[in-house]
C-alpha cells in the first residue's frame, strides 16, 4: 500500500470494527501529533478499550488505516509483540504486573532490550541496566518497595509499577487505559503529576472517566460515542458541548 | 541508590553459580550419594551383610529415577510456564521406543528365528527386510540421537502448531491428550512396526553388556541418578535465567507479556521442546532397566499420573517434582503388592483431590511458603517499622 505523508505520530482513518454484528468502531479517525498528550474520554462502550486494542494489534480492524510514527508503519498487519517493540507501550484497565516477581524484576523485564529466548537465556546482569531500573523506580517512586513481590503491592503502586513497566520499555507512544481507576484524591493528584512528567519525553493518549483527573490534565480532549469521535477540543469546550452533556447525562 | 533490602531483590545473580543455590546443590548431593551408594552397596557388599541393597531394588529405584526426571520435565512448563501437558507420557515413550530399538537390533541372530536382521515380530509378520525407520539403529550414538530427536521433533511440530494459534488452558491439555492417545492406537497396530501391542522386549544386552546383569543393573542406576542430576541443573540454569522469569510472567500475565514486546509462542515452544527431550531421556533409560516397552505406555492414565506426582510435590519448585514422583511410586509398589491392589487407583484419586484441596501448593511449595512466611515474621520483629513504605511519600518539596 501507498504510504501516507503525515506529521501525525498516530494516524488513525476511517477504522471500524464489529463484533457479533455490534459495531464497536465506526469509521473512527483521529490523529495524535508528536510530544502530544492526549485525553480520550467517553461514556461505557463508546469503543475506547477497543481502540487501544487495534492500535496496539490485539484487534484487527475490518476497515480504516492505523499508521504510526510519520506513517512509516501500518500497524494492522503488525501483531502485539512487533507493534511494541516498534514502540508503543499499553497500561491496561485492570493493573496486570507480574504478581510473583519482586518490583524490581518488573521493571526488569520490561526494560528496552532484545526480547528473542536465546537472549533470555544467556542474560547477564550489567551496570548499566541496573541504573536503568534505579532510575525508574525513582521516577515511580517505588525504589523502597523494590525486593517485595509485586503482588503485595497497594492498588495504586500496582498502577504505577505498570506505568513504571511502560516508561521502562522506553516508547514514544504511552497508551493509558484509566490510570487512577480506584485511586484515592492524594494517588490521583500524583498520579496526573507523573503522566505530565512522563509528557515531557514522550507522547501519550490517556483514557479516562474520572472528569476531575482531565481536568488537571490539561489537555486537549477527544470524546468518543458510539465508536466515533463525538466532540474534539479543551476540556471547557468539550463539556459545554451540547451533544456531549446529552450523552452523558442520557437525554 | 541505596542497597537492596533484602537477598530477594538481588534479581537474576551471576552465570552458572546462579543455576544452583543452597538448595540445589543439596539436592544434587543427595542424588548424587544415592547414585554411587546404591550400586556400591548392591555390588560390593556380600548379600548376607545388612547393608546390601538386593538387586530387585536397584531396579525399583532405577525405575523411580526415571519417572523422577519425567516429572521434572513437567514441573518445568507446567509450574514455570503453565503449560499443563497430560500427554507428556507419549514423548517418554517414544524416547523408551528408540532405546527399546536400539536393543532390539542388539538381539541379532539370538532371536527366536535367529534371523541375523529382522527382530522377531518381523519375522512372524513375514516381513522380509527392515523397514527404514529401523535404519541405523544397530548403533548406539544414532538411538542416543534418536532418544533426543523424535520427541523433541513431535514436541516441535505440535507446539508450534498449538502456540501458535493461541491454543491455552485445558484445550491444550485436551490436545496434549489426544496426541498421546492417538499414538497408542498407532502403537497397537502390528503393521504399525514397532511389535503391536506386545512391544519391544526379550532385550540381551546393551553395548555389549548383558543388560539382566547385575552390574549393568547398577551402572543403569547410577546412569538415571546422573541423568536426572543433569535434567535437575539445566532446568534450574533455565528457570533462573531471564528466559525463566519470562516463563513465570507468561504464566502469570500473558498478554501484558506479549505488549512487552515478548514473542510468548517462541518461549513456549523452546521451553515445551526441551521438557519434551527430556521425557524422552527418562524413557530411554527406563526401558533398558524394566526390560519392556508396549504401547500401554502411551496410555493418558500415565500421563494424569505423572502430572499428579508434580502436584503432591509442588509445581514450580522443581525438587518437588522429584519428591512426589519418588513418594507417589513408593506408595504405588507398597500398595500394588499387598491386598490393597485394587484400591490403588482410588486412593490415587483420593490423593489428587485431597492435595488439590489441602495442600495447593504440593509438599515442597507449602515448605517454602511456610519458611518465607517465618523469615518475613522474624524480619518484622527484628525492625518494625522498616518495611511498610506502603504509597511511597512524596519528598517533601
Amino acid at each position: 500500500m501507498e504510504m501516507k505523508t503525515t506529521s501525525a505520530l498516530l494516524y488513525i482513518d476511517g477504522v471500524s470494527v464489529s463484533f457479533d454484528g455490534f459495531r464497536a468502531l465506526n469509521n473512527l479517525s483521529f490523529v495524535i501529533a508528536p510530544g502530544e498528550m492526549r485525553a480520550i474520554i467517553g461514556p461505557n462502550g463508546a469503543g475506547k478499550t477497543t481502540m487501544m486494542d487495534i492500535v496496539t494489534g490485539k484487534t484487527r480492524p475490518d476497515t480504516g488505516e492505523v499508521l504510526f510514527d510519520g506513517g512509516a508503519h501500518d500497524l494492522t498487519g503488525l501483531d502485539e509483540a512487533e507493534i511494541a517493540e516498534l514502540g508503543i507501550g499499553r497500561k491496561f484497565q485492570k493493573p496486570t504486573v507480574f504478581d510473583m516477581h519482586t518490583v524490581e524484576d518488573n521493571v526488569r523485564l520490561a526494560l528496552k532490550s532484545d526480547r528473542r529466548a536465546l537472549a533470555g537465556l544467556f542474560w547477564r546482569d550489567s551496570a548499566a541496566e541496573r541504573e536503568r531500573v534505579d532510575s525508574v523506580l525513582t521516577t515511580i517512586r517505588l525504589s523502597g518497595v523494590r525486593g517485595r513481590l509485586a503482588g503485595s503491592l497497594s492498588h495504586g503502586q500496582k498502577q504505577w509499577l505498570e506505568i513504571g513497566m511502560l516508561l521502562a520499555q522506553e516508547p514514544q507512544l504511552l497508551l493509558v487505559d484509566e490510570p487512577v481507576a480506584g485511586m484515592t484524591d492524594v494517588e490521583t493528584h500524583e498520579t496526573a503529576e507523573l503522566l505530565k512528567e512522563i509528557n515531557r519525553t514522550r507522547t501519550v493518549v490517556v483514557v479516562e472517566h474520572d472528569m476531575t483527573f482531565v481536568r488537571e490534565l490539561g489537555v486537549k480532549v477527544t470524546c468518543l460515542h458510539e465508536g466515533a469521535v463525538l466532540a474534539e477540543g479543551s476540556i471547557d469546550q468539550v463539556s459545554a458541548n451540547a451533544r456531549v452533556v446529552e450523552v452523558y447525562l442520557g437525554r | 541508590m541505596a542497597a537492596s533490602p533484602s537477598a530477594s531483590a538481588k534479581p537474576f545473580g551471576g552465570p552458572l553459580i546462579r543455576a544452583l543455590d543452597r538448595g540445589g546443590v543439596v539436592f544434587v548431593l543427595i542424588v548424587a550419594a544415592i547414585g554411587i551408594l546404591v550400586p556400591l552397596l548392591n555390588l560390593l557388599v556380600p548379600p548376607s551383610s545388612p547393608l546390601h541393597v538386593p538387586t530387585y531394588i536397584v531396579a525399583l529405584w532405577g525405575k523411580y529415577a526415571c519417572y523422577a526426571l519425567l516429572a521434572l520435565s513437567i514441573d518445568l512448563i507446567w509450574g514455570y510456564c503453565g503449560i499443563l501437558s497430560l500427554g507428556h507420557g507419549a514423548f517418554f515413550s517414544l524416547g523408551g521406543y528408540a532405546m527399546g530399538m536400539y536393543l532390539m537390533r542388539q538381539i541379532g541372530p539370538r532371536g527366536v528365528y535367529a534371523d541375523p536382521v529382522l527382530p522377531d515380530f518381523m519375522v512372524f509378520l513375514n516381513w522380509k527386510e527392515l523397514p527404514f525407520f529401523w535404519w541405523g539403529f544397530q548403533s548406539f550414538p544414532y538411538a542416543l540421537l534418536m532418544v533426543l530427536l523424535v520427541p523433541g521433533v513431535l514436541a516441535f511440530v505440535f507446539g508450534w502448531l498449538a502456540f501458535r494459534s493461541r491454543v491455552t488452558g485445558v484445550y491444550l491439555s485436551i490436545i496434549t491428550q489426544a496426541m498421546t492417545f492417538a499414538l497408542m492406537l498407532a502403537f497397537f497396530r502390528n503393521d504399525f512396526g514397532f511389535g503391536g501391542n506386545n512391544g519391544l522386549t526379550d532385550f540381551k544386552d546393551i553395548l555389549g553388556f548383558n543388560v539382566q546383569a547385575q552390574g549393568t543393573r547398577a551402572a543403569l542406576f547410577a546412569l538415571s541418578c546422573l541423568a536426572l542430576i543433569l535434567g535437575f541443573v539445566v532446568c534450574r540454569w533455565v528457570v533462573t535465567s531471564k528466559f525463566g522469569k519470562v516463563l513465570v510472567a507468561v504464566r502469570d500475565a500473558e498478554s501484558r507479556t506479549r505488549f512487552l514486546g515478548y514473542r510468548v509462542e517462541s518461549y513456549k515452544l523452546f521451553v515445551f521442546v526441551l521438557s519434551a527431550c527430556m521425557a524422552g531421556v527418562a524413557g530411554a533409560l527406563y526401558v533398558p532397566q524394566v526390560g519392556i516397552i508396549n504401547p500401554s505406555e502411551f496410555a493418558p492414565a500415565n500421563s494424569i499420573e505423572a502430572v499428579i506426582w508434580v502436584a503432591v510435590g509442588g509445581r514450580g519448585t522443581l525438587t518437588g517434582a522429584v519428591l512426589g514422583a519418588v513418594l507417589v511410586n513408593y506408595a504405588k509398589t507398597s500398595f500394588t503388592s499387598g491386598m490393597l491392589a485394587p484400591y490403588w487407583l482410588f486412593l490415587l484419586g483420593a490423593l489428587f483431590v485431597l492435595v488439590t484441596l489441602l495442600l495447593p501448593r504440593g509438599i515442597v511449595g507449602t515448605w517454602r511458603y511456610w519458611a518465607a512466611q517465618q523469615r518475613e515474621r522474624r524480619a518484622a520483629q527484628a525492625a518494625p517499622m522498616d518495611h511498610v513504605p506502603a504509597p511511597a511519600p512524596r519528598p517533601a518539596e
